[in-house]
């Protein structure tokens, strides 16, 4: 990776945090509603593994905490914003919220409010990959709580049975909900969770986007190369809590200062200001750039585009005008 | 026309399609190698290979969230749900996942799956393998609900099933597999909405689906040869959306309605129909519509208290005895 590429992502992670950031502020002055779930500390590991996978190209399926993913796929951040504040622009058309973003045309397959309900979806996927014989894989981004659901097993059992080019990416924060990791799950580490199916497994740092490009890259081309699924695990950490509605006193102040100081922006842009490659005058710049885009592009596009109409309230419940309701001739 | 058992119009209907189009597959527990329990599939691995037939774990929620995922992708997938009675383990992925998706995406993507399965009691098979459950599944908004009497319907109801862009749940009955009837040799397409006035009467509407239907025509005969009593049977195959309309249609001839269904009344087809009835046509009632339905127990597996859980043809017929009394 060139310098040029390490400053692209260190812009693209911090316009994830400060987009975030400003979602955070947007549901304190309720403009966003219902559940909203951040990103904000876990930006390395989609944006690094997608840097290693084809954007746009390739299927990406994930849960709720899905801003950042869908945009990393390609979307527009104001579609997304508008999403988010409920308007007919929305990549959902106000329909899904936070929860369901969806962007077909960039291959993002959606954010689903279930844990562990797109593993199997995700295997879907490549079983569909698999028959048209494509060489696109599938992405599958979910925390370490959701591999306590059955999905989890029965979607690897499949995914090996059948050799989907499937790659199931966990991002381990530890937590839960509000349930600290060991409290809940009887083998910590979760990619040995994976060894019962006989899917190569992989646990690296989430903190350093360079570490989880790396090992992204050796699980895409061992899925794209049709060898079968594969499991990345990355150790990484939410400042939030789990949604906004999460107070976050389960959590030891000394335990998110620890982890404050792995943050994935810093430790890129230390490196690269210490690699003589980046200035403190060019981040700030940076900075500035994506806090202005965000203001005079993003919100104003979110606050001035319409609400969807009343009365298209049923719309898109079932197919409009398919023929085959009706059947034919016999 | 060809008489075809129920089995072998389903098995008919998944061959055309898959010979028709390669992105349809089905999936289910023994449906490949075995040839599906109710032999619903039987050839087809042969014809189509492993990765179009395909048999899977027993992992109910996996699989059809697998299919679903697949669908996303414009596969066709027909999911065979081996009883009913396991699709609980399933309907996180079908509500939450079929019949939603179109709708939080903004109509960007949609799941055209469908999902068939054998609900309704056999003999003595006990708690936990006699669910009838398509009243569950006819409560959700995003999926078709159909479910056919007829080895006719069995056929067509699939045929339109994999093509409409919709998830679909065909709700099948494990004693209906052997019935046999007349199959058009033509390829058709059964309508996915709508209800059939199966037999024309002038009395009363006995409103059956599936199995129930045979019990309604049963019942009509008695009334007919003993009672002098004419009645209209109507098959409601389409559960979700109901027809109102027909439904209406034939009340507002009739001015009577009992419904008979094989389920446990709460919450189910007979309160549903009940209330379109309440909605559209009150007025031309001459009593008050009646349920004959199974009554709220956990199916027994003694022979004789399962016959008294299950509602049977001599209900039907003192209940319509009784209302005319009225």
């Amino acid at each position: 990776m060139n310098a040029a590429d390490k400053k692209r992502l260190l812009r693209e992670m911090l316009y994830a945090r400060r987009f975030e950031e400003r979602c955070y502020e947007a549901y304190v002055e309720r403009k966003i509603g219902g559940f909203l779930h951040l990103y904000p500390g876990q930006e390395a590991c989609a944006i690094g593994v997608m840097e290693a996978a084809r954007p746009g190209r390739d299927y990406v399926i994930t849960g709720y905490r899905d801003h950042v993913h869908a945009i990393k796929c390609g979307s527009d951040p104001k579609v997304v914003m508008a999403e988010l504040f409920g308007k007919e622009t929305g990549s959902s058309k106000g329909r899904g919220g936070s929860m369901h973003i969806f962007d077909v045309e960039h291959r993002f397959m959606g954010g689903y409010a279930l844990v562990g309900g797109p593993f199997p979806l995700a295997a879907g996927i490549a079983k569909a990959i698999k028959m048209k014989g494509d060489d696109d894989i599938s992405i599958c981004f979910l925390g370490d709580a959701a591999n306590n659901q059955g999905t989890f097993h029965e979607s690897l059992n499949m995914a090996k049975v059948w050799d989907l080019p499937v790659l199931y990416v966990c991002e381990n924060n530890m937590y839960g909900i509000g349930t600290r990791i060991e409290r809940s799950t009887a083998v910590v580490d979760q990619y040995k969770r994976v060894c019962g199916y006989d899917i190569p497994a992989a646990q690296v740092d989430g903190q350093d986007i360079e570490t989880v490009h790396a090992a992204a890259k050796t699980a895409v081309d061992h899925v794209r190369s049709g060898k079968g699924p594969y499991f990345l695990e990355l150790m990484t950490y939410r400042y939030r809590g789990h949604s906004m509605s999460d107070s976050n006193a389960y959590r030891a102040k000394e335990e998110e200062r620890q982890w404050s100081k792995r943050d994935p922006i810093i430790i890129l842009r230390d490196r690269l200001v210490e690699a003589g490659e980046l200035t403190a005058e060019e981040y700030k710049a940076m900075d500035t750039g994506i806090l202005d885009e965000i203001e005079q592009e993003v919100i104003p596009f979110a606050e001035s585009s319409p609400e969807p109409k009343v009365e298209e309230l049923e719309k898109y419940v079932l197919a409009e005008n398919d023929p085959w309701v009706h059947g034919r001739a016999q | 026309m060809a008489e075809l058992m129920y089995w072998e119009a389903i098995r008919r209907a998944h061959d055309e399609e898959m010979a028709r189009d390669p992105l349809v597959i089905c999936m289910g527990e023994d449906i490949g190698v075995a040839g599906g329990t109710y032999k619903a599939t039987k050839g087809l691995f042969d014809k189509y290979g492993p990765e179009r037939v395909i048999d899977t774990p027993i992992s109910e929620n996996g699989f059809t969230g697998l299919g679903i995922g697949a669908s996303f992708l414009g596969v066709r997938p027909v999911i065979e749900i081996m009883s009913v009675n396991f699709a609980w383990l399933a309907m996180d992925q079908i509500f939450n996942t079929a019949a939603k998706v179109r709708y939080m995406s903004g109509g960007q993507l949609t799941a055209p799956i469908v999902v068939r399965s054998p609900g309704g009691t056999a003999h003595q098979l006990g708690a936990q393998h006699s669910a009838r459950m398509e009243k569950v599944f006819m409560g959700i908004a995003g999926l078709r609900v159909v479910t056919p009497s007829t080895p006719k319907q069995a056929y067509g109801l699939l045929k339109s099933a994999i093509r409409c862009e919709d998830p679909v749940f065909i709700n099948e009955h494990e004693l209906m597999y052997n019935l046999k009837g007349e199959v058009p040799d033509q390829e058709f397409f059964h309508p996915l909405e709508g209800s059939e006035v199966v037999r024309e009467g002038r009395d009363v509407t006995l409103f059956g689906y599936n199995i129930s239907v045979h019990w309604a025509l049963q019942a009509a005969e008695v009334l007919s040869k003993q009672h002098g009593i004419e009645a209209e049977v109507v098959d409601l195959y389409t559960l979700s959306p109901l027809d109102r309309a027909g439904i209406a249609a034939s009340v507002s001839k009739t001015h009577r309605a009992i419904i008979v269904e094989e389920a446990e009344p709460a919450v189910g087809v007979g309160s549903e129909v009940m209330a379109i009835i309440n909605e559209e046509c009150f007025f031309e009632l001459d009593a008050a519509p009646l349920r004959v339905s199974a009554v709220n127990v956990p199916i027994p597996y003694n022979r004789q208290l399962e016959k008294a859980a299950l509602p049977a043809v001599k209900d039907v017929v003192d209940a319509v005895l009784s209302q005319v009394a009225k």
